[in-house]
């Protein structure tokens, strides 16, 4: 389709239209899932060079350089980091769609982990949410999961 | 040994928030044509290419052979590199190296984009890991804002620190004929502009612009019969961390990027006092946040000091370390140039062609990239022939 500006000479071409792809997860990426359907808590994975624990786990440690095999279980509990109220509207490129607004989003250091994890916090009220709050993951219920990062719904402020 | 390498001219289109008037690679052509007559020299001059942009922002692969008549790049050696915001200054240093090598003595360095042809926060958000951050990852505000606030918790920083280096780089915007926002905010102005993402408001952050930029390096003995003051590489660094956000986000090591980025880039350069020693510094600020924290990340100042640093004028124009003369990023961003503009900016100080953004007698000058998942690009250029 396409549009004039509005001297009606310079025309734009617009494409609105789906491109699908297929990611590949991986073996401990896909573990990560497993165990949130299976045991609603989150894994993580140790380097036995440097002992930082990654979450989500993954293959190799970057600065080490080193393969990881060596899973540890984390709660569904960490500490907020940091975090943004978002309040302006955008293009979600997950949904082609307008992301609704507003919502929080957090950076949040799991409980066992030492990296820090990203997702939604349920609370956009500036006056209650504050870095160093404790927060717990909520899940979707089992059958509802879908073996992504949706599956937790968003983490909620527990103290 | 490497061979020396000096900038020896600069072009860069008038930026604007649309320019439905051209094509990218029209709009490239723009650039090169005003970077060639800088260095007086034709396109039959120039050995190779080096070019860059954020591909995915208007869904242009291979943007190389895209734009090669716009780049004047028909039947030579042109390479595409992208490295996201830090594109520019990348571009910009892999310029430095094919000419530095021996390969290659007169080489152009491109970076240019379209911003108004995509929704800017959607396809930064492509950037991200699409199994673990896309999802809540929110484009480039939001994990600025991020930082933001840890910064403020950790170091009582307040929101019209921050807002002053809006100020001050939309005041020196007003010097620069070329920058996209040429009208002045005050801090006042920006703590009343709406809120975006907490602690982020409509003043504190860059705009979205099309426009593009491109420099001619040239080789030691080769630089000299260009021009007789050209800028000369001192030192360039690069530093990325890793993809995944929460990897690359542990504020209380602050930027570890531009830190270790800085330090290499001093070391070659043999700056031991960047205060004392460097005349003027063209940042990758995209929001206000960033002239604070990273500039403590650079060395300008210890880890807390630099609301004060900065509040006592000593990064405006006239004060011990001019930040910006041209505006910066809060004024200017078509974000494959951006950084890339950093380094013609900094080009033009040395070589002395500022005009009314003129910062005097400067002999060494810092540009810096920023991008990605908080990585770091430095080139520090000089007056003197290293």
């Amino acid at each position: 389709m396409s549009t004039q500006n509005r001297q009606g000479e310079l025309m734009q071409l617009t494409f609105a239209y789906p491109m699908p792809y297929e990611w590949s997860i991986g073996l401990y990426g896909s573990r990560f899932f497993q165990e949130i359907k299976e045991k609603r808590r989150f894994i993580g994975i140790k380097c036995n060079g440097c002992g930082m624990v990654y979450v989500p786990p993954r293959r190799v440690c970057g600065p080490c350089f080193k393969e990881l095999s060596e899973l540890v279980p984390l709660s569904d509990t960490g500490v907020i980091t940091a975090f943004s109220v978002v309040n302006y509207p955008f293009i979600d490129p997950n949904t082609g769609l307008q992301r609704p607004i507003p919502y929080t989003y957090g950076y949040i250091r799991l409980d066992g982990a030492d990296n820090i994890f990203s997702h939604i916090i349920n609370e956009t009220d500036l006056g209650r949410i504050h870095v160093g709050m404790k927060v717990r993951a909520v899940f979707k219920e089992p059958d509802r999961m879908q073996g992504n990062i949706q599956d937790i719904k968003y983490f909620d402020i527990i103290s | 040994m490497a061979r020396r390498v000096a900038i020896v001219g600069t072009g860069q289109t008038y930026h604007k928030s649309h320019r439905p008037d051209v094509t990218s690679r029209e709009m490239i052509k723009e650039a090169v044509s005003s970077a060639l007559a800088d260095a007086e020299l034709t396109i039959r001059d120039i050995d190779a290419i080096v070019i860059g942009n954020m591909d995915h922002f208007e869904s242009i692969n291979y943007v190389d052979t895209y734009s090669v008549e716009g780049s004047g790049g028909v039947m030579k050696p042109i390479m595409k590199v992208t490295t996201g915001g830090t594109t520019g200054a990348t571009v910009a240093i892999a310029a430095y190296y094919h000419v530095s090598s021996g390969f290659f003595d007169r080489v152009l360095a491109i970076g240019f984009e379209k911003n108004s042809e995509s929704d800017t926060t959607g396809a930064i958000i492509t950037c991200s890991d699409p199994v673990w951050d896309r999802f809540s990852y929110s484009g480039a505000i939001p994990s600025l804002a991020t930082e933001a606030t840890a910064y403020m918790e950790k170091y009582g920083a307040t929101q019209e620190d921050a807002a002053l280096i809006a100020e001050r780089d939309r005041g020196h915007a007003m010097n620069n004929p070329y920058a996209h926002l040429r009208r002045p905010l005050t801090v006042a102005d920006i703590m009343a502009s709406p809120m975006l993402a907490y602690p982020i408001k409509l003043g504190d952050i860059c705009p979205r612009s099309d426009g593009a930029c491109a420099i001619v390096l040239a080789a030691d003995g080769i630089a000299q019969k260009i021009t007789g003051k050209p800028a000369w590489f001192k030192a360039a660094a690069v530093r990325h961390t890793y993809t995944w956000f929460g990897d690359s986000t542990d504020y209380n090591k602050g930027l570890v990027s531009m830190q270790r980025a800085s330090k290499d880039a001093y070391a070659q350069a043999g700056i031991t006092k960047p205060v004392d020693e460097i005349d003027v510094a063209e940042l990758y600020l995209p929001y206000t946040w960033a002239g604070l924290k990273w500039i403590e990340d650079i060395g300008f100042c210890g880890p807390g000091e630099a609301s004060k640093f900065v509040g006592d004028g000593h990064t405006h124009m006239g004060g011990k370390l001019p930040i910006n003369p041209s505006g910066g990023v809060i004024s200017t961003n078509c974000i494959g140039a951006t950084a890339l503009l950093r380094v013609a900016e900094a080009a033009i100080q040395v070589m002395g062609k500022g005009d009314t953004r003129q910062v005097p007698d400067v002999r060494n000058a810092i540009a810096t990239g920023f991008g990605g998942c908080f990585w770091s690009d430095i080139v520090i250029l000089s007056s003197e022939r290293p």
